[in-house]
């Protein structure tokens, strides 16, 4: 299929973007959208035109780094799904397709498609974890029973990628969702119930100062989420912080 | 525990506080009026009972407006926060694909019930207020029935009544089980609530509706 | 240079426990004077850089990515091997020991292996503890599933992302070392050169990926965990970024590389559907417990599925052709990964592949799932269900036991797998060769270790499915904090490096020299028609199976391939801003190199050996003609090569394998 790309290009974080069109030809349906990028960068690059500079590595949905805001989505018209795992055969030929980096003022843009999700890294540098240092003669890993309900709702809500998509489909730029299923996957085991308290009230203040918006309870976040994480995370994210507060 | 009412969630909260407080105040509300419908006497009775019980006037009543300004002055507050946020905004943004347009646009419904209440006082609480407390006229408990019945000839008062409820029954319809997220628990999630919401945004706003076209056709 | 493995002396079950109780220390007041650096974050580099932080070292941290967490190591799906023994199933450290040497076919040195298998069941502990969501039983106890035709369950596993969640483990303990000022995290910084000084390890020089600026970073040792070299293929289960410049760096700098052709190839990827593919996609091997592998028996039924005039599903069972049934009756579709996969190429090449390029073998289901719809029929008490009835109940089974891989691969083949039989591929996914270390993990180097994938140490010739979590862990986790400390109590008086020096001056020379030469070059080539064409040579030579004269063609076409992209080679763009075309250049430049190596390595070991195929090293008769055949007597050593200008010229020295504790034998799977 022959296809019509209005993409975001923007040289460096200080300089001013546009959307720039771009023609690519005989697309195969069967390509993954990211292979019709790559076909459109070795179109470039044989013209002797800057690439378009867009994150991606993995390319099977997991390590969450892929990060494009397709025809007013993130990652695409696909449901549960990255950027890197949506294909082709999801538009038609003669297609217009509007590429742009995934936006909130917490995800400067670095260049082109990529930005700077250094926001998510400090929010769990804040509390994002369990503190536990490696000794080798912790106890015994079946010392202590989870039940297999609480252990599945924490794995469920583990699965989150960090690649954004709940901020940048957030009319808000809120990042709830991404926090929420953090505290959510600690809250839930013992292990993570000690310092639960600290954490939730931590995790929160730095996404506060973040500059991430607030949630207003949309369900954005849930549908365009590549992995599906569940609004549930963020209600107990607000029970957690109820409870930490009345402390 | 201030801490927790500056940050993001907390003022989440306070909002959804402020909700549940306005929902049950709307309950209240369409519940009266409706005795209108029904009975004169009785509507003047209760009216009188609400007017002149020093509870009611003297606690709460500020309570009220407190809420009500609170409601919408954090509303504006976060909407200026989330607006900011968001920082450059899309060229191309395709919200309907995964939120309801309720869900995107409480400050827009917002802003109508405000409009509407600013209307509602000019009509109704400030003439209370001037006749009881300013002008101080001699109580009479038979009053208020003609009062509604004359505030309802204008058809284009009406109307205005009838477009605002349509913007309530909108916000309400997300609104309702919003507040039930924010406040941690997922209940508005599952399906009795979120059926009762439903029920709940589209009842209470075709009662005021129903009232106003009763009183306007029937006067 | 004699090569010294430095495992100590001693009963093989007490060498790791003595070797702990009598190697130095440092004070902790003086770690907090000592800096280390470790170069990738994933499973090894990821645990290694926060148990080195919470020691109380200085750790500098980089990744090309723009977090820990984007590590390749969070795309592992299957699960973590230990010897827990939760099962009660006769699982021990010794048995863990036994199936990772007899899996890695007798080629990986007992003690190294041994110590791993001994410090696994740490590695359970230390994720649960961290907060790792592993699967769990109605008990709350943790679940096991058995993996790669082990004879035990003791595999570990959190659903399907399993290299996720203990990622995420290493990550949030980096984080809190990071909140503690102990990490400091380059992310989005590629190491482009390693550092000596006096000949120890002293530094690196790394590229800012956003600015492009080159920095120079100093530190008392310096940690290579940079992965594998699979990339080399150009089309692997690897991420795109995934390189082996780290690794080809310090060979270059005299860390021996070790037995290079040392390559695991999957059985079950997802095929490749064109030219433009730019990666393969691995679906979990636990697939082959239900799904049945067949092509078909007549050629002209192939060339009719080819040119898509027939489907599989028309097809009469007696013209199907299940070769791995046939060929292995004792394991069926369970043989190991190497076997499954050469089995795969040999019906393809044969001219029984199943989709439009001929590559591609069927992944059946239908049979598991009318077998899980009569047993569900029996157990819902259904008396004379109709075959929908017993289809719809199977498909549930199978929809439980691997529905998220089935919607995987419908997202990406767009074709329901329930209905019509998969297609699937073996492609390259792990390198078991890399970086020689000793005992210690150290390289030749010294102060230059190299843990996880990028190493050679645990795996041998081939690795069980499970066990590379496993040793990334263990690497991080539970020995090099030890090793690594042995080696830095001689620096607790050397006070900080300066990068002010002749060495640091002369490397980022090196490096910069490179990138301009990219930046001026004036060629007409981009840097992935390079790497596509490298790919190819590795892929049809160098690849499932390899012989003499294919060898011989690779290495010549690939010195001549380098040669051209040193004339030919054109990036884009400046040097001084984000570029990944020129990130891109670097790193094929270095597998360039190294594929050619990996050839010659493949080329002297005459002998079939786990995922090392040599046509002629079979089998000639017997129950095992055909089979892949090894020779102990003349290459029971690891191949470590060492650099010495072109890869031709790179001198071979032998670390010879003794197998004190195992008897050594023939894999059968017949």
């Amino acid at each position: 299929m022959n296809l019509t790309l209005k993409i975001w290009r923007q040289k460096d974080s200080n300089a001013k973007g546009q959307m720039v069109d771009y023609k690519v030809t005989d697309i195969s349906e069967h390509m993954s959208f990211l292979e019709m990028m790559d076909v459109l960068n070795e179109q470039l690059v044989n013209t002797g035109e800057e690439p378009v500079a867009f994150d991606h590595d993995c390319r099977e949905g997991i390590c969450g780094m892929c990060s494009m805001y397709i025809n007013g989505e993130a990652h695409g018209p696909d449901r549960g799904i990255t950027t890197c795992q949506l294909h082709m055969r999801m538009f038609n030929d003669g297609d217009t397709i509007t590429i742009e980096p995934f936006r909130a003022a917490a995800f400067p843009v670095i260049k082109d498609l990529v930005v700077d999700r250094m926001a998510f890294e400090r929010i769990q540098q804040a509390g994002g974890y369990i503190s536990v240092n490696t000794s080798g003669n912790t106890q015994d890993a079946n010392a202590l029973p989870i039940s297999k309900h609480d252990a599945d709702e924490a794995m469920d809500a583990a699965t989150c990628i960090g690649c954004g998509a709940c901020v940048a489909t957030c009319k808000n730029s809120s990042a709830m969702l991404f926090v929420g299923a953090k505290v959510s996957q600690y809250a839930l085991l013992p292990q993570g119930q000690v310092e639960a308290a600290d954490r939730v009230q931590n995790m929160v203040d730095q996404m506060d100062l973040e500059g991430f918006g607030n949630c207003t309870n949309t369900g954005a976040c849930e549908v365009e989420c590549p992995k599906g994480i569940s609004l549930d995370n963020i209600a107990r994210m607000n029970r957690e912080l109820m409870k930490a507060a009345l402390k | 525990m201030s801490g927790f009412f500056s940050s993001s969630i907390g003022r989440k909260v306070a909002m959804a506080l402020s909700a549940f407080f306005l929902m049950f105040f709307l309950l209240m509300h369409v519940s009266i009026n409706l005795i209108s419908v029904i009975d004169a006497d009785a509507f003047n009775t209760a009216s009188h009972f609400m007017g002149t019980n020093p509870i009611i006037q003297f606690a709460m009543q500020p309570v009220l407006i407190v809420g009500v300004v609170f409601h919408f002055v954090m509303g504006f507050i976060l909407e200026l926060k989330n607006k900011k946020a968001i920082g450059v905004s899309y060229a191309k943004n395709n919200g309907a694909a995964n939120s309801s347009w309720m869900s995107r646009n409480m400050i827009w419904s917002g802003l109508a019930i405000l409009a509407f209440i600013v209307l509602h006082f000019i009509d109704f609480w400030f003439p209370e207020i001037n006749y009881k407390y300013i002008a101080s006229l001699p109580e009479d408990p038979t009053r208020y029935f003609g009062e509604l019945q004359h505030k309802f000839v204008s058809p284009l008062r009406v109307g205005a009544y009838v477009v605002a409820f349509v913007f309530l029954a909108l916000h309400l319809m997300h609104g309702f089980t919003s507040a039930f997220q924010s406040m941690g628990s997922t209940a508005g999630r599952k399906k009795g609530l979120i059926t009762f919401g439903k029920v709940y945004a589209i009842a209470i706003p075709a009662l005021f509706i129903f009232i106003a076209l009763f009183h306007h056709f029937n006067h | 240079m004699a090569l010294n493995s430095k495992v100590p002396e001693g009963p093989i079950k007490d060498k790791w426990t003595n070797y702990k109780d009598k190697i130095n220390l440092v004070n902790p007041a003086n770690k907090r004077h000592i800096d280390v650096i470790v170069v990738g974050t994933g499973l090894a580099g990821g645990s290694a850089a926060a148990t080195l932080a919470e020691l109380g070292y200085n750790v500098k941290a980089f990744a090309y990515q723009d977090s820990p967490r984007r590590a390749h190591s969070i795309a592992a799906q299957g699960g973590i091997n230990a010897a827990k023994n939760y099962q009660g199933d006769g699982d021990s450290t010794y048995r863990l020991f036994y199936d990772t040497v007899k899996g890695g076919d007798y080629r990986s040195r007992e003690a190294n292996v041994y110590r791993l298998a001994e410090v696994s069941a740490n590695i359970i502990d230390q994720c649960v503890a961290q907060g790792v969501p592993f699967a769990r039983d109605y008990g709350g106890l943790l679940d096991n599933r058995s993996f790669g035709g082990v004879l035990v369950s003791r595999t570990f596993y959190a659903k399907g992302q399993t290299g996720q969640q203990l990622l995420l483990g290493a990550y949030s303990a980096m984080n809190r070392q990071i909140a503690r000022g102990k990490i400091e995290m380059f992310n989005r910084h590629e190491m482009l050169d390693v550092v000596k000084v006096d000949g120890k390890a002293r530094g690196i020089i790394a590229r800012n990926l956003i600015t492009g600026e080159i920095e120079r970073h100093s530190a008392h040792a310096v940690v290579i965990a940079t992965g594998g070299y699979g990339n080399v293929y150009f089309l692997s289960t690897n991420a795109m970024g995934s390189n082996a410049t780290a690794a080809w760096k310090i060979h270059k700098k005299g860390a021996y590389f070790a037995n290079p052709c040392y390559t695991q190839i999957h059985p079950t990827c997802i095929p490749r559907s064109g030219d433009y593919q730019s990666k393969l996609t691995l679906m979990s091997e636990s697939l082959r417990n239900d799904g049945r592998i067949w092509v078909p028996k007549k050629k002209e039924d192939a060339i009719a599925i080819q040119q898509g005039k027939l489907k599989p599903t028309q097809l009469a069972e007696e013209d199907r052709d299940y070769y791995l049934e046939r060929r292995y009756p004792a394991f069926g579709n369970l043989v190991p990964r190497d076997v499954a996969s050469r089995a795969a190429k040999e019906r393809c090449d044969a001219g029984f592949g199943v989709n439009a390029t001929g590559e591609a073998v069927y992944l059946d289901f239908a049979a598991a799932i009318e077998r899980y719809g009569k047993e569900q029929a029996k157990i819902q008490n259904l008396s004379n269900p109709s075959s929908t009835k017993i289809t719809e109940l199977g498909e549930a089974i199978v929809e439980a036991k691997y529905g998220n891989l089935f919607q995987m691969y419908e997202k990406i083949v767009d074709e329901n797998p329930y209905k019509t039989p998969m297609m699937i591929y073996p492609a390259t996914h792990y390198t078991m060769g890399g970086v020689w270390v000793d005992y210690n993990l150290m390289t030749t180097v010294d102060g230059l270790y190299c843990i996880g994938e990028a190493n050679f140490s645990d795996h041998g010739a081939n690795r069980l499915g499970a066990s590379a979590l496993m040793q990334g862990l263990a690497d991080g986790y539970f020995v090099l904090p030890y090793t690594i400390g042995d080696y830095l109590s001689n620096d607790i008086r050397t006070g900080p490096i300066s990068t002010e020096s002749p060495e640091f001056d002369a490397v980022e020379k090196e490096v910069k020299d490179r990138i301009n030469f990219f930046m001026t070059n004036k060629g007409t080539k981009s840097v992935d028609h390079f790497h596509k064409r490298l790919g190819k040579i590795m892929w049809d030579k160098v690849g499932m199976s390899r012989n003499e004269k294919g060898l011989k063609e690779a290495i010549s076409e690939i010195k001549a391939l380098r040669e051209e992209f040193w004339k030919e080679v054109m990036v884009p763009g400046k040097e001084n801003e984000m570029n990944p075309e020129l990130e891109k250049a670097g790193r094929v430049a270095d597998f360039l190199e190294l594929g050619e190596l990996f050839a010659k390595d493949a080329l002297i070991r005459e002998e079939s050996c786990g995922g090392h195929f040599r046509e002629e090293s079979v089998e000639l008769d017997g129950e095992q003609k055909g089979e892949a055949k090894r020779n102990d007597k003349d290459y029971a050593f690891v191949s470590a090569w060492e650099y010495k200008g072109e890869p031709s010229e790179a001198v071979l020295h032998k670390e010879s394998l003794e197998f004190k504790d195992i008897e050594l034998k023939q894999r059968s799977y017949k």
